[in-house]
């Protein structure tokens, strides 16, 4: 894989002097879709903006393609596609109009196929002769996404792509994700939605307050990050554990009859055999057992969490 | 150097579109609002009116005319064209696409220069139906006329990224152009004025344009012609300097 997007030592200072970004690195690999995940105000519009040309850094580079984002700001933004976060759009306009007009500002000649192949892939087609302003929401939210396919882009920006969005549309813009990840186009999306990053992505960059604090594999975070937790249905309830069950951290549900402990999966010593036998040796028997694996929310929760409390 | 050409016409092109879909508030009603001056100042007024230079007072107003709409519908169109996407949030698409602030003003700019152009074409037109028309320069006509179009507009995109407000989109055109165009020798010559007042409107910048157009006509200036030409490329040289700035520091448009 070549590296396609390359961010170096990026930083944004408002003239209010709010650092929106703090030398921010990351590499973006050719084809691969990469989830920015990060509470509100963490930096991510602002980073994709810097990227898109419309937010000037003050500090650091970006190359896309190997051209500088600056002065090679016509190759960089042809490769481009950028869907925004807020439902902007020129409400008089038709959405062929629309679709078209942006086609021509990134400086391609008319291809009404080009145009009309995106409208039927994003469900449009029958209500290209419409205004903006009688579509609904998630409607509009297409013809954004339209207007960013309609120049042919080599990178795809979704900025909050489900915020607000119902079910059908998302799975719609899903498939048209995955569409275009097989024709090789690199996404880049920032979401909240944890499940969503956790279901699409191949790679998860965790930003917060203007600072990017993981970059990795998705299946590596999980894997790395990830606590597993098993979980025990006990045959009989009982009022406390023993010391000798609760000295390895297990805990014992309120209603005496579910024990839980968590294991950091990828240790040498997990320390279950220790449990069951510590059970065993106290007659607790138990009727069930299972263990679950931490999704990537917990996983978001403790990184945010725990460097919000080194800060 | 590569130019963006199809990002300009794609400006342009909607842009104009914008004008023949609202054409009611961009044609009809400056093409009404001059056939009333022409009926109220002309017939009515002008028919008790003394000749001025050899020329009668109903065709003395059409240059006047023509640049009060000119002036007015150029900075409007251009700075509601840029002010509008920057108010919806549109804007963005433009910012990231590969196409230079250059660009970008000679799409904006130029739709409104071609409006305010069509606009002034068409009241020449209907002034006709009025009073004889001559015009002595055709080609020192076409320079005031676009060059004033042009620079106007210029004016307007400025005021249209300097808004924040729709009121504030209004208030250069009613409380700024419209006095200077109406106390700038647009309906009468400033030698009509006592002394005193004859110097105050010197100072007025529309004095220029209108007496350096009337000249294009009928050869007869408040000011020579030569000082009009050098005042209005002044004028769209300050312009341009301040458009170059607006992109070079991204002022109200990027942070």
């Amino acid at each position: 894989m070549t590296t396609l997007i390359s961010v170096n030592k990026l930083e944004k200072e408002y003239d209010n002097g709010f650092k929106a970004l703090k030398s921010v690195d990351l590499q973006i690999e050719e084809g691969e879709i990469i989830a920015l995940l990060g509470p509100n105000g963490a930096g991510k519009t602002t980073l994709i903006s810097a990227i898109c040309g419309i937010v000037n850094p003050t500090g650091g580079s970006v190359t896309v393609g190997g051209f500088d984002i600056i002065n090679d700001f016509r190759k960089t933004r042809k490769l481009i596609g950028l869907v925004p976060q807020e439902l902007t759009t020129d409400a008089f306009e038709t959405v062929w109009a629309t679709v078209s007009f942006t086609r021509g500002l990134f400086g391609l000649p008319r291809n009404d196929a080009h145009v009309e192949k995106i409208l039927k892939d994003l469900s449009l087609w029958d209500k290209k002769d419409n205004k903006i302003i009688q579509l609904s929401g998630g409607m509009k939210r297409r013809v954004l996404i339209a207007k960013a396919l309609s120049h042919e882009p080599r990178i795809l920006f979704l900025d909050e792509p489900t915020a607000g969005v119902d079910v059908e549309l998302r799975k719609d813009m899903w498939n048209v994700v995955r569409r275009l990840r097989e024709d090789g186009v690199t996404i880049i999306l920032t979401t909240h939605y944890i499940e969503e990053a956790e279901e699409i992505a191949d790679r998860i960059a965790v930003i917060r307050a203007g600072e990017i604090i993981v970059v990795e594999e998705k299946n590596t975070l999980m894997k790395t990050l990830g606590k597993k937790t098993l979980t025990l249905e006990l045959a009989d309830p009982i009022k406390a554990l023993p010391d000798s069950v609760s000295s390895f951290g297990a805990e014992l549900a309120e209603d005496g009859q579910t024990l839980t402990y968590r294991y950091d999966a990828n240790a040498e010593r997990k320390g279950i055999t220790r449990l069951l036998t510590a059970l065993a040796s106290d007659g607790i028997r138990f009727s069930d057992l299972s263990t679950s694996q931490s999704s990537l929310e917990d996983i978001f929760v403790d990184l945010v969490s725990s460097q919000g409390d080194a800060a | 150097m590569t130019i963006n050409w199809y990002g300009i016409a794609a400006i342009y092109t909607f842009e104009m579109n914008r004008m023949w879909r609202t054409i009611g508030q961009s044609v009809v009603s400056p093409v009404l609002s001059t056939s009333l001056y022409f009926i109220v100042f002309g017939a009515a007024i002008g028919s008790q009116m003394q000749e001025i230079g050899g020329v009668s007072y109903g065709a003395f107003l059409v240059p006047g005319l023509v640049m009060l709409s000119l002036l007015t519908q150029s900075v409007s169109n251009a700075a509601f064209g840029i002010y509008f996407p920057k108010f919806t949030g549109t804007i963005y698409e433009t910012l990231s696409a590969p196409i230079s602030a250059i660009e970008i003003v000679i799409g904006y700019v130029g739709a409104a220069a071609t409006k305010s152009l069509i606009l002034g074409a068409i009241i020449l037109l209907t002034a006709t139906l009025f009073v004889e028309l001559r015009v002595a320069h055709p080609f020192w006509m076409l320079f005031f006329l676009i060059l004033t179009a042009t620079t106007f507009s210029l004016l307007g995109f400025i005021i249209g990224i300097w808004a924040e407000s729709f009121d504030q989109l209004q208030i250069v055109p009613l409380l700024v152009i419209t006095p200077l165009v109406f106390l700038g020798g647009s309906f009468y010559s400033i030698d009509m004025l006592p002394p005193f007042w004859q110097n105050v409107t010197l100072l007025n910048p529309v004095l220029y344009l209108v007496s350096g157009f009337r000249w294009s006509f009928y050869e007869i200036s408040d000011v020579s012609p030569l000082i009009s030409v050098a005042f209005i490329l002044a004028f769209t040289t300050v312009c341009v300097t301040i458009v170059w700035w607006i992109f070079k520091t991204g002022y109200k448009v990027k942070s």
